[in-house]
């Protein structure tokens, strides 16, 4: 059984919730990285509380891995309902892996290759119903070379909680289908690669590492009310910041929310909250007090689709605006956007930091692609990691709340400090806390809280530019700027693209506000034309280039639920320079 | 509960003269407000129960009410229209050792913030809450507020108001706030006593104090507040929640107010709920983070 090895391959496995479908593809997952293959899972659950179509998506390759890909290698159907629901893509080449006999049928489209496997009977067979989904994972296993040694440490680590009986019992339906699999004529030429190397990494989901990256951070307190598709990063933190000693509240609302945020940052502690665009519509009224009281506070935002309720459980780019500008008056903040797992990590320990440096809000923008995807990232060392205190007053001389410094920082005092007693208060006011509503007193103190974020472009790495091996000094001839999840989409496409012989040249900002304009500058300077792929209806980012720098990008927007995929991507710019 | 939990509320005590806990920001309402009765007494409460004022956190929301903090020697936060309930829970989460006490207006507490209430009550957050209920809007210029007399007119009323009103006393009795308490805030002595008790007590306390609005209230005088006062004698069994709604029904429907003590009870705070809840998974601020990551270990 011998395939073609491409340097990656993407396996759906599709059936009804509760059939073990997200436990295959987890497995799978855990398998690839455990050997040191990279990994990138997508998943949709059923929108019913029970049953419902569930969806598992596995890439895993031999090279690093940006995004899902453009659609599967190979579709494991589980039943007739996951089949019909990915029939439109089961094109020439793909490769079915199917229930039989089980409750469907199927009429294998021409160019598709097909292995039926008795999943169902087989289990049955083996007095193990519910063992359906090991017979499967047997099968896929030996199909398409997913590392079997790690499947089966998974498999027995996984199960062990149950005993040895339920451990023995899905190792037995996993090796039953791999014999029958093994019976079967391989045809189709799909095979996962060899791994390079094991490597130190974990897997986790966007939600999860943003949980964690707040605890490498130092969060003390959390609140947080449930909101798809964020509550994972409340669920996450429930269940670890007590061990830490933190506090974790599930809010009443997210007003509720941000506000006991605000409140244990006056009382010295680094908090957070985590919501999507409902929440934080309802916050902005509070992200004013913490930006015009100068509390330090993160605040994540798991993007959905909207307007309104909108598609809560879908994928969309689109509280750019709200993020920006959510809030009356001139309400400053830092904006920050994640790529990537990884970024989930790493810019949420970013974010903690800049609150804690500048007292202000930072906003840190995930989307529901990320959320539930998983991805292997290096095993993160929380010693790696600097991570920032807020600047505490020394108790010299007469303390000023809002002392006006050269910098706009002014040195924050904890309850309990003698000398330090101040008022936090959402009206303007002097440099001690007191209300002054003077003309003076209002521009020196709005210049005061702007002047603050002057500093933050020096403090992370802006953006990064994605120029290709062996680029020349010689322009390119498309440059894609791309936030958010697009940004893997857009590395991917471009690889493929400069195959091809096309000039193009990526630009990735994670700090969205204030914008780092001059590296904007910088970037459209090397390309003859720009382009910006975003998951909204107005371009929000576009806007914001167009508003604020020379550059004129072209916008190219979407919204329909999903990610861009590499292809959509290739396709454009080929239209484009066509 | 451990006993170095509830000894922690008891840290940060001194002993300073009532003066001591005014801050010297002119004062900011009309001749003949009921709120400087509202903050004298607080300021002698302070001073009876003998809290540092460093280790005290003043928190309001906007109205006239939301200006008290300003005149009380103390941290402070002056937070937004019906937010100080969260706000103060996130202070005293945050830091249970602080003493945490709002004050707050009808219209902060039981119209924009009224959603916030049942929260802070069931949760049983250990902090003050000292309603200054003058049954007007008074910084926006006399509409109705939550607990206006329906007959009132006002300028949003200009025909009568349609709506009626409700009873916070009763609402916090409902919501499981462990100590409900009411009085004249003219009546300086009964206010400071039961804010005194309300602090001293581990749990939400509750206090409505009744404050005439001179400006924009001609019906709800210091003169009516007093007259229709009903002190609450002996009998009155505060552990008792049928009886204390039972005295707040049957005063009101002679048109008369119950003024002390109505309900007290004891219960874990939410911080003391935390704090066990962390003893229980063992944690610790130094608890090493690998073991938190070595779990995402595929």
């Amino acid at each position: 059984m011998q395939g073609i090895s491409k340097n990656d391959l993407i396996i759906r496995i599709g059936g009804e919730g509760g059939e073990g479908v997200i436990s295959v593809g987890d497995f799978i997952t855990q398998a690839c990285a455990r050997a040191g293959l990279d990994v990138y899972t997508f998943k949709t659950f059923p929108a019913e509380i029970k049953g419902g179509y569930a969806m598992y998506q596995v890439r895993a390759g031999t090279e690093r891995l940006y995004n899902q890909g453009d659609t599967f290698d190979v579709l494991c159907a589980f039943n007739g309902e996951a089949f019909d629901m990915n029939l439109a893509r089961l094109k020439p080449g793909t490769t079915l892996v199917y229930d039989s006999p089980g409750d469907f049928d199927p009429e294998i489209p021409s160019g598709v290759y097909a292995y039926p496997i008795p999943m169902s009977h087989t289990a049955k067979e083996m007095n193990n119903p519910r063992a359906k989904n090991m017979v499967a994972l047997g099968a896929l296993s030996i199909l398409f070379n997913v590392p079997v040694e790690a499947l089966r440490e998974v498999i027995a680590t996984k199960f062990a909680r149950r005993g040895d009986a339920v451990v023995q019992g899905n190792l037995a339906a996993f090796e039953r289908g791999r014999e029958l699999a093994a019976a079967l004529d391989k045809t189709d030429p799909w095979t996962l690669g060899k791994p390079k190397a094991k490597r130190d990494v974990v897997v986790l989901s966007g939600n999860n590492a943003i949980g964690l990256g707040a605890l490498i951070a130092g969060l003390d307190f959390f609140a947080a009310y449930p909101i798809t598709p964020a509550t994972e990063v409340a669920i996450y933190v429930a269940k670890h910041l007590p061990k830490r000693g933190g506090t974790l509240i599930q809010a009443e609302d997210e007003i509720a929310a941000i506000s006991q945020v605000v409140g244990a940052s006056y009382a010295g502690k680094k908090a957070m909250t985590s919501t999507s665009g409902p929440g934080l519509s309802l916050m902005s009224e509070m992200l004013g007090m913490a930006f015009m009281s100068e509390l330090p506070c993160v605040i994540v935002d798991v993007q959905r689709g909207g307007p309104s309720t909108g598609l809560p459980t879908k994928h969309e780019q689109s509280d750019l605006f709200l993020a920006i500008h959510g809030s009356h008056g001139d309400a400053g903040r830092i904006v920050l956007s994640v790529e990537s797992i990884h970024d989930c990590i790493n810019l949420t320990v970013v974010a903690f930091n800049l609150a804690e440096k500048y007292q202000c809000p930072v906003l840190l923008l995930s989307d529901g692609s990320l959320a539930f995807s998983t991805q292997n990232v290096p095993y993160p060392d929380p010693d790696d990691y600097h991570v920032v205190e807020r600047k505490r007053w020394d108790g010299k001389g007469e303390y000023r709340r809002y002392a006006l410094t050269e910098d706009g920082i002014s040195p924050m005092t904890d309850p309990g400090t003698h000398g330090g007693m101040h008022i936090a208060t959402g009206l303007e006011h002097d440099e001690t806390g007191l209300p002054s509503y003077t003309s003076a007193n209002h521009e020196a103190m709005q210049d005061k809280r702007f002047r603050k974020l002057k500093g933050v472009v020096n403090d992370v790495d802006p953006v990064e530019v994605d120029a290709g091996e062996g680029a020349g000094k010689a322009k390119a001839d498309l440059g894609v700027i791309a936030w958010g999840s697009t940004i893997g989409v857009v590395r991917e496409a471009l690889q493929r693209l400069r195959a091809e012989g096309y000039q193009v040249k990526g630009f990735y900002p994670k700090l969205l506000h204030p914008l780092p304009t001059q590296q904007f500058e910088d970037f459209g300077a090397t390309c003859k034309r720009l382009l910006l792929p975003e998951v909204n209806f107005q371009g929000q980012l576009a806007h914001f280039v167009r508003a604020e720098t020379s550059l004129r990008p072209e916008s190219y927007t979407i919204c329909g639920g999903m990610p861009f995929t590499p292809e959509m991507i290739v396709n454009k710019v080929r239209e484009i320079l066509a | 509960m451990s006993t170095a939990l509830q000894a922690q509320t008891h840290l940060h005590r001194v002993e300073l003269p009532s003066k001591d806990y005014k801050d010297d920001t002119t004062s900011f309402w009309c001749a003949g407000c009921g709120h400087y009765g509202v903050l004298t007494g607080l300021l002698r409460a302070l001073s009876e129960v003998g809290i540092d004022p460093n280790y005290l956190v003043s928190i309001s929301g906007i109205g006239c009410s939301g200006r008290l903090p300003y005149f009380v020697r103390s941290y402070k936060m002056h937070t937004l229209h019906g937010r100080a309930g969260p706000v103060a829970t996130g202070v005293q989460l945050a830091r249970p050792d602080l003493n945490v006490v709002i004050t707050g207006g009808d219209g902060d507490g039981f119209s924009i913030g009224g959603g916030h209430m049942p929260h802070l009550a069931r949760k049983n957050i250990n902090m003050t809450y000292i309603l200054m209920d003058n049954h007007v809007y008074g910084l926006t210029k006399g509409q109705c507020s939550p607990t206006s007399r329906k007959e009132m007119k006002t300028p949003t009323t200009p025909y009568g108001g349609v709506e009626a009103p409700l009873d916070p006393v009763l609402y916090m009795l409902t919501y499981g706030a462990t100590y409900v308490a009411q009085a004249f805030a003219g009546n300086v002595k009964l206010a400071s006593q039961l804010i005194k008790d309300g602090m001293e007590h581990k749990g939400f306390a509750f206090i409505n104090l009744l404050s005439q609005c001179p400006s924009f209230n001609e019906m709800d005088t210091a003169k009516h507040f007093k007259n229709a006062t009903a002190i609450l004698d002996d009998s009155h069994d505060v552990s008792d929640l049928d009886a204390a709604m039972h005295a707040v029904n049957m005063a009101r429907r002679e048109g008369r107010e119950p003024n002390g003590l109505l309900y007290k009870t004891e219960r874990p705070t939410l911080d003391q709920n935390m704090a066990e809840l962390v003893k229980n998974v063992g944690g610790h601020k130094d608890y090493d983070l690998r073991k938190i990551i070595d779990l995402a270990r595929p």
